[in-house]
């Protein structure tokens, strides 16, 4: 793939945890998908550099952060979400949804096979 | 945290997603749904930052038990106290299991399509053995799938293949390298890659490791 996603401009997103040589670190495998999402729809030109620094700046700096930053990732992705909804992708209801059905086929589904939406019972049902 | 069985006839489901993980797929659904991203690309990124996700400490425990008999012992007895004694514990408290590649036996995990996956200890497993073909393919014919992906073990080596659950996760003690008498843990642990621990591959001699 592009060699320019190390040097994509989200690495320069405010307090984004690095390690000693600069890189994006994730604490959790969640984390690293949802920084690889933003960066792509940077990319594609979606939303500019400010539009995004100004959504993540709005949820670092909300009143009841977490002093050790462990909630990061959190804000990211509160911010992309908001950012896509404001967008018109999405809606937050319909997001809040599919939060709720993946949750649901996560365990719906048995050990060794693919997490897979259509695993959630209630999506099956309605079709 | 712990003293459950590790039957399946609790009420415990296999799969779980936290507040977050779900989050994260549902955004992924939408943006793919809308065409504004492609979840094979997503992978791709998140690949070039295999390295970069989770604190990664299965190398430093099998750099321990080459180095120390009496903690190697101890890990083979309760991998999951060992494990903790290094102050690496697992989010939901999981049971480990260390299982030990020999010259006569090599290990083999083969469940990383779960959130099971212990990629605390392990880091992300590879992409491509996360197809589901692999699971049920390494079940049934492990040897060939290891030579596939380029290694190719003697005839004689017994082939040993391990399922983890929500309940006890695996990790592949590989064997100790030749040419590492007198390396520190540290630079032991360097030689440990993700692919030994997962049993897809070997430890790295100290020539590669360079």
């Amino acid at each position: 793939m592009s060699a320019c996603n190390t040097t994509s401009p989200l690495v320069a997103s405010a307090q984004l945890p690095k390690s000693a040589d600069g890189d994006p670190v994730f604490a959790e495998p969640w984390q690293a998908a949802a920084f690889a999402m933003t960066v792509r729809l940077h990319e594609q030109g979606v939303f500019s550099w400010s539009e995004w620094a100004e959504a993540l700046s709005a949820e670092l700096h909300k009143p009841n952060r977490k002093a050790d930053g462990i909630d990061y990732y959190d804000c990211w992705v509160a911010a992309l979400s908001h950012l896509v909804a404001a967008l018109s992708i999405t809606s937050g209801p319909e997001l809040e949804a599919l939060v709720r059905s993946w949750q649901r086929a996560a365990e719906a589904t048995p050990h060794g096979k693919p997490i897979a939406l259509e695993n959630d019972p209630r999506r099956r049902e309605r079709k | 945290m712990s003293g459950h069985d590790h039957g399946h006839d609790d009420h415990h489901p296999d799969n779980h997603f936290t507040d977050m993980e779900a989050r994260v797929k549902a955004l992924e659904t939408v943006l793919t749904r809308k065409g504004l991203i492609d979840p094979a690309a997503i992978d791709a990124i998140v690949e070039t930052y295999e390295t970069k996700v989770g604190p990664r400490n299965g190398a430093r425990v099998v750099a321990k038990a080459w180095s120390d008999a009496g903690f190697s012992d101890w890990l083979k007895r309760d991998a999951t106290a060992a494990i903790a004694s290094l102050g690496f514990t697992g989010r939901q408290g999981e049971h480990m299991r260390a299982v030990f590649n020999t010259p006569d036996t090599h290990n083999l995990v083969v469940c990383t399509l779960c959130s099971c996956y212990p990629w605390a200890v392990l880091g992300l497993p590879p992409v491509w053995y996360k197809a589901p073909s692999y699971r049920s393919r390494a079940v049934i014919d492990p040897r060939g799938v290891l030579a596939e992906f380029g290694l190719a073990l003697p005839a004689d080596k017994k082939i040993r293949v391990w399922d983890s659950t929500a309940e006890l996760r695996y990790i592949v003690v590989p064997e100790r390298p030749d040419g590492t008498e007198g390396l520190d843990d540290e630079a032991l642990a360097d030689l440990v890659t993700r692919d030994s621990m997962i049993g897809t591959g070997l430890a790295l001699s100290p020539e590669a490791g360079r």
